[in-house]
């Protein structure tokens, strides 16, 4: 065989197989959405979603606020680490790493079992004093302090969870801006404040809107960890599709228009990303 | 300037203590005495005895294994292609295959998830159908019943592990000296030989993260695979949700730390072998240039 052929060829397969369960997938669920069960044309999914309005603005709310605490954590950290060592840096990214390689459902469990009533921070409060403490002020009722199947918990599992989304494109840009600007703005004259707020904080926009997308993303459509830490009382839009497609309230066309108007969301990100340019090649291979 | 680094190291630290002390609760209490795991009472394996007992677990396991090899095999075997052939396409019709390619992994993952499984029904209901209509034409009854489980599964693992092995090919088909294929060529190589016997071996370490990439994705899984797996089949992260819904036990403690284990040592040998392959690399660069000033 020719070589040139063959490099024609190679990519054939693997597009055939795109085509299919890519494209194909995402076009049903663009047609359920639009369809009713007996399959004609309908608006009625979207329409009904009101009901859902409370669950949309929770989500939003929710990863939200997630995705705000993982920035306030995460840009100190990541800028922190640009000024070490790169032997130190090396050493570092690789721990901020390894427990994103345990599963995200284990990580999740490990705070069920540190945020229960009875649990290891609960035991911890009643040993140092401080339930008995509320109690006596009457702050609280119960000889625990309620945190599982709280939105806190949620949350706080969404920014344990997503952190190093947050943490590892900030790192990648700010350890790419070249350090003669900041020589060069120190020659002219500029204090550390204005350096970090006229070159480095820029610069470093790139990253900060990769991470927003790479924490947003996952929080706003997990199930799981609503389901694990929020004891399924506080749904979020994944809970909502999982019901739809795999729960007790079976309607996949409503669940696929609440699929449709999440791919959008995502869509407009990835718009507003691509406009800011680079930074994501890097952290999406994480 | 040397106390305000000693202040941000202490922070940094911090935030390791976050990220690390629920692992380590975790794995400290799979070695407790006692079912209630707030109270350490005593050194025990029993909850790992339990879990080699554990028929669902060693089912979810034998799953989870099977579908990532298999899909990890298939997925860096199309990739590789891929990349090839993305890589010899002019701009625009790469740009855009390279977006498709970016899909599964830019798009939230229970939307992945269902739009799969919305594929899957469709396809096996229309198989259900055929299998009833050749029933009804011809009297005989294929003793068949199509619906999802671990086909469908390994099928969405396999669409959702290629796009990671293209993205760690295609910096290696970058950095190919195209001449090398031709230089082989010249020295009377077939095509097919300076591909397999000069362009391959060029392209081996990038295939082979992939492939490892590929394959810790598959072991990772839970959201494409809840969805695509159907009711009888389920790997180690779905076993692991619905034990987690169910009541919280030791068990699952165990579980985090046998696999928390094989991640450490999977890590290390990626790591010592990205460091050897870089000390060869000087090494051959140092020859070289000694050869050169000769």
């Amino acid at each position: 065989m020719n070589s040139k052929a063959f490099v024609r060829i190679a990519a054939a397969p693997y597009v055939v197989w795109m085509a299919i369960f890519v494209i194909i997938p995402l076009l049903f669920i663009v047609g359920y959405a639009f369809t009713n069960a007996s399959g004609s044309f309908t608006l009625e999914n979207f329409s009904n979603l009101g009901v859902y309005a409370p669950v949309f603005k929770n989500s939003f709310l929710q990863a939200g606020i997630a995705t705000g605490v993982c920035l306030l954590i995460g840009y100190p950290f990541a800028y922190i680490l640009s000024n070490e060592r790169p032997a130190v840096q090396k050493v570092a990214i690789l721990l901020i790493m390894l427990p994103m390689w345990m599963n995200f459902l284990l990580r999740t469990y490990a705070w069920m079992t540190i945020l229960e009533n009875n649990g290891f921070l609960n035991q911890f409060f009643r040993a140092i004093g401080l339930v008995d403490y509320l109690n006596s002020i009457g702050m609280l009722s119960t000889d625990y302090i309620p945190m599982i199947n709280t939105s806190f918990a949620v949350v706080l599992g969404m920014v344990y969870n997503y952190l190093p989304f947050m943490i590892l494109p900030i790192f990648t840009v700010l350890s790419g801006i070249d350090r003669r600007y900041i020589e060069a703005a120190q020659d002219l004259g500029a204090n550390r404040r204005q350096i970090f707020r006229r070159l480095i904080l820029p610069l470093s926009l790139p990253g900060v809107l990769s991470g927003i997308m790479m924490v947003f993303i996952p929080s706003v459509s997990t199930f799981a960890i609503s389901r694990l830490l929020g004891g399924g009382l506080h749904w979020l839009l994944g809970d909502v599709i999982d019901m739809q497609f795999l729960g007790g309230t079976y309607n996949p066309h409503l669940g696929s228009a609440i699929s449709l108007i999440m791919m959008i969301v995502v869509v407009v990100c990835m718009g507003i990303m691509n406009r800011f340019g680079d930074g994501e090649d890097e952290a999406v291979l994480l | 300037m040397r106390k305000a680094l000693g202040i941000s190291r202490i922070y940094n630290i911090l935030v390791y203590i976050f990220l690390y002390a629920p692992i380590l609760v975790l794995i400290i209490f799979s070695f407790n005495d006692s079912k209630n795991r707030a109270v350490w009472s005593g050194f025990t394996l029993h909850w790992y005895v339990d879990l080699l007992h554990n028929d669902a677990i060693i089912n979810a396991f034998i799953v989870t294994l099977g579908v990532s090899v298999l899909a990890a095999l298939v997925a860096t075997v199309f990739g590789t292609l891929a990349a090839i052939g993305f890589f010899s396409m002019r701009r625009k019709p790469r740009a855009f295959f390279m977006g498709v390619n970016n899909i599964p992994m830019t798009n939230a993952d229970i939307i992945t998830g269902v739009s799969l499984m919305l594929l899957f029904v469709f396809f096996t209901q229309i198989l259900n159908d055929l299998v009833y209509f050749v029933g009804m034409q011809t009297g005989f009854w294929l003793p068949v019943d199509f619906h999802l489980g671990f086909i469908t599964l390994l099928l969405a693992h396999i669409t959702f592990d290629t796009p990671y092995v293209i993205l760690s090919v295609l910096p290696c088909l970058r950095q190919l000296d195209k001449n090398l294929s031709e230089a082989a060529q010249d020295l009377g190589a077939t095509p097919m030989q300076a591909f397999t016997k000069v362009v391959l071996p060029q392209l081996r370490p990038g295939i082979i993260n992939g492939a490892i990439i590929a394959f810790t994705m598959s072991v990772d899984d839970f959201v494409i695979s809840y969805f695509t797996a159907g009711a009888d089949v389920s790997n180690l992260a779905m076993e692991v949700y619905s034990m987690a819904r169910r009541h919280i036990s030791p068990e699952i403690n165990a579980i985090s730390t046998i696999l928390f284990t094989i991640v450490m040592i999977l890590l290390i040998v990626i790591n010592v072998r990205s460091i050897r392959q870089e000390q060869a690399e000087a090494k051959r660069l140092h020859a070289l240039q000694r050869d050169a000033s000769r």
